[in-house]
């Protein structure tokens, strides 16, 4: 049920354009004599009112794309739509988006009133106006008080609220943020992540969120978009892209995923028996489109703090795999177990710290790793 | 403890080579030159100390014309410099692309020749039947009689070819330094491309400009060569007096004297111009 939640974008998408529309955007670099694709071929469209992020290493052209949103770059191939209007090739200032930049680049010569009053005054908004636009936007940003501060004279906290308010201020269709807390130190940064989100709810603008790192995209977005070497991988709810990845490569980059193969060897009750290893047996939910059947190998994942470890063979219906300890690492709240398994393969499994104070296996140990059939999930035919 | 007092002596030792060198060449020479200024007598009778603060005021109103001139040439060339050094500076610094450092040694090639030598050259291609005034004489785009050498614009020429690079260099570092982020995000906040240079880019650049007029107005305001070489002898610069005052009529003290008035002069106009930019936003600007 809280998937739905997630998953259905603001209540007025049906009715209005999407904020932002790529078709088929493509941006080549040519770099000592040879082309470099940054964004291969990329269609999008990102809800009025949406938490998006585009989530990826770096190098996989989130950021390309980004300032191909903006106005910085122009698209070697396919358009850039802004509410329904073609903006290829239309400059960044006449563009109804703001940026927030990852050195926040605010204007050093200038007092963080007029930082953020810069926009407005571009647009000739009448002085008054411009006095209570951003007296509000450094209220909701709570800089109320350094208005007349240089920004070098603010922590690098005070800093990237000045960048947004400085893009907020000009109620633009959509905030582009490019890894907008990328330089600050981590607490710091979980409390901005909330912040942001507060920001975003209360003016409700459509955020487009670059950032690598996927705890804060999976916190704070409604949608995700993973990247990776210019292409979309997977675009979906935060939800859907943990549980159910749809490569190798999001399942690896998000989270810790635990890939397994093996060859199925029948099919019961909507679901794919695997014999894995010696003694082992696995079970995945069949799902459309997934081509499984006696004989054929599979790849699937379980997410590590899916998975039960123990050191005497389980009954009942489990999917059940034996393993050698080869590592543990205690974190206080869990206990992360490295887990070589009888066909090679590496696992990990995060084991709460909840009800066993004891570590059940040591380094060495043979355990029997168990998880519920329903947290397999298969990606597709094993290469 | 050797360690800790060591260490709080080392950045004296450092300062130390320097330091003497300053007080050898620049504080003695200068203290005997104040001493020297205030004397009196000829150099076949000899220097006596009188205190004859009188040759300051002597200097000052026989030669007060000469001073205007100084300052308005220095400012003339200065500014022709800040003219044409910053689109060089702001091309160099933003379309340069790899090719900086070629662009950069290009512009100092000629500086590699002796300071005289150049003038020598500026002084042919000044001359009537020159490269430059001989073709447009010619072609009637000049009268007959028009000439360059001898005359203010030719010493002004001179100096602002001379000093160019003193000013290109600051305002490039100085655009060089600007996060081309803030550019862009000014261009982000709906500014055109000249809002950008006129709000972002050329504020951010003005203290390179600061250092170059500093490091180009005061060697320019004391330069002789220049006047003595294109101007001939109605466009005069104070250098030329004090040149003329010490080697050729030997008045040793009326030369010191004028010499510190140039001095005081020049210190006076550089801290009113500092304190008129307001120093806060130069150095917080320098800062960053």
């Amino acid at each position: 049920m809280t998937e739905t939640k997630h998953a259905a974008a603001p209540a007025d998408v049906g009715a209005a354009l999407p904020a932002i529309e790529l078709a088929g955007v493509a941006k080549e670099y040519r770099a000592h004599g040879q082309t470099v694709a940054a964004v291969r071929g990329l269609d999008l469209a990102i809800a009025q009112g949406e938490f998006f992020s585009l989530l990826g290493p770096s190098g996989c052209g989130k950021t390309t794309t980004l300032r191909m949103v903006a106005g910085f770059e122009e698209p070697t191939a396919g358009a850039v739509y802004l509410h329904g209007a073609d903006v290829t090739g239309v400059p960044p200032n006449r563009r109804d988006v703001n940026m927030v930049f990852q050195s926040y680049a605010l204007f050093p010569h200038m007092s963080v009133f007029e930082n953020v009053a810069f926009g407005l005054r571009r647009r000739r908004v009448p002085k008054p106006q411009i006095r209570a636009r951003v007296g509000e936007m450094l209220e909701i940003v709570d800089l109320a008080g350094l208005e007349r501060r240089r920004p070098g004279e603010l922590s690098g906290g005070q800093q990237q609220r000045v960048a947004l308010a400085r893009a907020l201020v000009n109620r633009p269709r959509a905030l582009l943020l490019d890894e907008p807390l990328g330089a600050l130190d981590l607490k710091l940064r979980q409390a901005m992540q909330v912040e942001l989100k507060r920001v975003q709810r209360e003016v409700g603008v459509t955020f487009v969120y670059v950032t690598h790192d996927q705890g804060e995209a999976l916190t704070m977005s409604d949608r995700i978009a993973v990247m990776n070497d210019g292409r979309i991988e997977q675009l979906g709810t935060p939800r859907e892209i943990y549980e159910r990845p749809a490569t190798r490569f999001v399942a690896g980059f998000i989270g810790t995923s635990n890939l397994l193969e093996g060859e199925v060897t029948a099919i019961e009750d909507g679901r794919a028996v695997i014999s894995y290893g010696p003694d082992g047996r696995i079970e995945v939910p069949l799902r459309p489109g997934l081509a499984a059947a006696p004989g054929r190998r599979l790849e699937l994942t379980v997410r590590p703090e899916k998975i039960g470890i123990g050191t005497r063979p389980p009954g009942g219906a489990l999917c059940a795999v034996r393993g050698t300890v080869t590592d543990t690492v205690y974190l206080g709240t869990s206990t992360n177990y490295n887990v070589s398994t009888a066909t090679g393969a590496q696992m990990v499994v995060f084991a709460q710290n909840a009800t066993s104070a004891e570590e059940v296996a040591e380094r060495g140990d043979t355990v029997w790793l168990t998880w519920e059939p329903r947290h397999s999930y298969a990606m597709g035919a094993a290469q | 403890m050797a360690g800790p007092t060591r260490r709080r002596a080392a950045p004296y030792l450092m300062v130390l080579p320097a330091g003497l060198w300053m007080l050898v060449f620049f504080v003695i020479p200068l203290v005997l030159m104040v001493s020297l200024s205030l004397q009196t007598g000829n150099l076949v009778d000899g220097f006596r100390q009188t205190f004859h603060w009188q040759n300051y005021t002597d200097g000052l109103a026989a030669y007060g014309d000469k001073f205007a001139r100084s300052l308005w040439y220095g400012l003339l060339a200065t500014l022709a410099c800040v003219a044409l050094a910053y689109p060089a500076a702001y091309w160099i610094a933003t379309r340069g692309g790899r090719r900086k450092p070629t662009y950069l040694s290009l512009l100092l090639v000629p500086y590699f020749v002796s300071f005289v030598l150049r003038t020598v050259a500026w002084k042919l291609v000044l001359t009537d039947n020159g490269p430059v005034l001989g073709p447009l004489r010619d072609r009637g785009l000049l009268p007959a009689d028009a000439h360059v050498l001898d005359t203010g614009l030719a010493v002004v020429s001179g100096l602002t070819y001379n000093y160019l690079p003193f000013m290109v260099l600051p305002i490039y570092v100085a655009l060089e330094r600007i996060d081309p982020r803030v550019v862009e995000a000014a261009h982000d906040l709906y500014a055109s491309r000249f809002q950008v240079f006129g709000r972002v880019v050329l504020p951010l650049s003005l203290p390179g400009v600061y250092a170059g007029v500093v490091m180009t107005f005061v060697p320019i305001c004391s330069d002789y060569v220049n006047a003595e070489m294109l101007g001939g002898p109605r466009n005069t610069m104070i250098g030329n007096v004090i040149q003329s005052e010490y080697f050729d009529n030997s008045a040793y003290p009326l030369a010191s004297a004028l010499s510190f008035t140039l001095m005081a002069i020049l210190l006076v106009v550089i801290f009113v111009y500092a304190r008129a930019l307001g120093t806060r936003d130069v150095l917080e600007a320098a800062r960053r």
